[in-house]
């Protein structure tokens, strides 16, 4: 039991990201609203986000700005061995720059659909999309 | 410049795209021009490396000089070249091809169209040609949202299919995202080969056993792999002739090629064969998808659909032939990446020349279409003899590889679907042809025979669909030249007979 505390404790970012992107998995399963669809796709997203950034992070480490870095002087004052455990990890954070404008940009496009099927079919319910197809 | 081709290829169509948006609002009529110029460059440019590879093995392109693994480095070697010829020839073909029908279909949104279908190339070829992990996510989400686009544009069910398609979609990018992140803790890298060159040391660690099921999971969604097929009957039965066109040949295959580089390259034949115990179930699995895409199509009620459930069973094909871990399986799975693109385009734009005559691809629209449409027709006799696997059509060579590997791998499961699949797929197109040849035009109006006047569709959409049936029966008859020259040297050593 102890043993899974400190699991739990020690990998908790972990913990959290599968949560958000279950509570997402489920709205795009089980809700029949498109629009709450699009909402659980973008928590999916956003979990997946959350995982990338919580692995650059560090404990005790500072942004990754060398400081004194560039200049005039900076060999006299830059300390010739740099601690990379001093700095947080930015690679991680700058895909996720990149997920950002991706997960945006599929936000965007879902709901400018949600309005062509409105548009079409004056509900975002799907059961009763499903039956106006049917009907047909 | 021939040195610039990896990023060529890639950047004219972008750079087209952008071009084309502006020059839309302008003038209509030089949206298409400018698409067929920026895919001829990309179709000599790959075409150009395909030849270089041959000498040269691996041609690596470091995007504005950096180094990898810090920088994107863009690498060819012969199974990335073999498919960006397959992915710019079938894009040039299709676009010339489906002019006519583009007008016909969205006069307005020209510009609109061309600037996705574009970018929808630039992604295709994008994640070909990237050797980087992170890199192939970002193109992947380009071609999928400009593939969302486009599948929207078509008939009234096509904007509802195609959210569906955007959350599997999603859901698959994201996974493969996720993956690539496992992979980054493990690794600290996203260059694949630099990834593949740190792996071996860590095949125990249940992270990297975790990175690639979650990425090989991803990869199914997006491909359509048999239980995760349900968003792609419906997103290309509705989509603009035009564009099913473009995306059933292409998408799938592209996507076959991502499992097959995570397979070999980012993880090594050994860790895939070996230390996995998964390659049974996935060729199981690979059995029922090919035999419930076939059942599927049996059942569909119009042309484009039972197409549909046949590109599914040949995902199929792919997935299985490339798991059986043999060197006939592998060299079957490749040799039909290129051979089920250009089938799949075949018919595909038969079916898009009979939409643009007839405004319709139910069956009882095919009612004396031999007359009718005689070009066309033979066209699609054509494919449809290559998807049933008829000698001199390449389909039957590709087949014929899977088939022998499913032997020496004792698959008898998978043989058995491949020869079930075939058959059925010999029954659904000997329906097309008897109604379409046998059932005269208008005869349930009582006027009998009515003579049925030729009304084939036009020079540019005729041309390009008999020059893709002539490809089929090329691509039969150099099956032996292909195979030595590209796709051996793609095959590692490692996976024996």
């Amino acid at each position: 039991m102890p043993d899974l505390i400190t699991s739990i404790v020690d990998y908790y970012n972990y913990l959290i990201y599968v949560i958000l992107m279950m509570i997402g998995l489920y709205a795009m399963i089980a809700k029949k609203n498109l629009v709450k669809k699009i909402v659980g796709m973008n928590i999916f997203q956003t979990a997946i986000i959350l995982f990338y950034v919580s692995i650059g992070a560090k404990k005790g480490a500072t942004i990754p700005i060398i400081q004194h870095g560039h200049g005039e002087g900076a060999h006299e004052i830059v300390p010739s061995v740099i601690e990379a455990a001093e700095y947080i990890n930015p690679l991680p954070h700058v895909l996720m720059l990149t997920a950002i404008v991706v997960a945006v940009a599929t936000l965007g496009v879902a709901l400018a659909l949600a309005i062509k099927v409105y548009n079409r079919y004056e509900t975002l319910e799907e059961d009763e999309i499903l039956a106006q197809i049917r009907e047909t | 410049m021939s040195q610039h081709y990896p990023a060529l290829l890639v950047i004219v169509p972008l750079l087209s795209a952008l071009l084309i948006s502006i020059v839309g609002w302008l003038n209509k009529r030089f949206c298409f021009p400018i698409a067929v110029a920026a895919l001829s460059v990309s179709l000599y440019s790959s075409v150009g490396l395909l030849l270089r590879v041959m000498d040269e093995k691996v041609i690596l392109y470091f995007l504005g000089g950096w180094d990898p693994p810090w920088g994107i480095a863009y690498s060819v070697d012969h199974l990335s070249a073999l498919v960006l010829v397959v992915v710019s020839v079938v894009a040039l073909l299709n676009l010339i091809a489906t002019q006519k029908s583009v007008e016909q279909e969205f006069s307005e949104k020209i510009g609109a169209f061309y600037t996705l279908y574009l970018l929808l190339i630039t992604g295709l070829l994008g994640i070909v040609v990237t050797g980087d992990a992170f890199n192939l996510y970002v193109l992947l989400e380009i071609t999928a949202l400009t593939g969302y686009g486009l599948i929207a544009m078509g008939e009234d069910r096509a904007p509802l299919a195609s959210l569906n398609y955007v959350y599997m979609g999603t859901i698959g990018a994201c996974f493969y995202l996720l993956g690539i992140g496992y992979l980054y803790i493990s690794t600290g890298s996203l260059n694949m080969t630099n990834i593949s060159s740190i792996l071996p040391g860590l095949y125990d660690s249940k992270v990297v056993l975790a990175a690639f099921i979650i990425c090989i999971v991803g990869v199914f969604l997006k491909m359509a792999f048999f239980p995760l097929h349900a968003w792609l009957p419906n997103a290309y039965t509705y989509a603009p002739s035009a564009v099913s066109s473009l995306v059933a040949p292409l998408m799938t295959k592209v996507m076959i090629y991502v499992m097959i580089r995570l397979m070999l390259t980012v993880f090594t034949p050994a860790f895939t064969f070996s230390n996995l115990a998964l390659s049974n179930s996935v060729v199981w699995l690979a059995v029922i998808a090919i035999s419930m895409g076939a059942v599927l199509a049996l059942g569909a009620r119009d042309m484009k659909k039972m197409l549909c459930y046949v590109v599914i069973a040949e995902v199929g094909y792919m997935v299985g032939g490339a798991w059986l871990g043999n060197r006939a399986g592998m060299t079957g799975a490749i040799l039909h990446i290129a051979n089920d693109a250009l089938m799949t385009l075949c018919v595909f734009l038969a079916v898009g020349n009979i939409v643009y005559k007839v405004r319709g691809y139910a069956f009882e629209d095919l009612k004396g279409m031999f007359r009718k449409m005689p070009y066309t027709m033979t066209g699609l006799v054509a494919g449809a003899l290559s998807m049933i696997g008829v000698p001199p059509t390449c389909g039957f060579f590709s087949k014929w590889y899977l088939i022998s590997g499913g032997i020496q791998a004792g698959q008898y499961g998978f043989v058995a679907a491949l020869v079930f699949s075939s058959l059925i797929n010999a029954v659904l197109f000997f329906r097309i042809i008897e109604i379409g040849y046998y059932e005269p035009f208008g005869a349930d109006h009582g006027h009998g025979s009515s003579p049925v006047r030729m009304a084939e569709a036009p020079l540019t959409m005729v041309v390009p669909l008999l020059i893709v049936a002539g490809g089929l029966v090329m691509m039969g008859v150099y099956t032996g030249d292909i195979i030595t020259h590209i796709i051996e040297p793609i095959i590692p050593p490692a996976i024996g007979n």
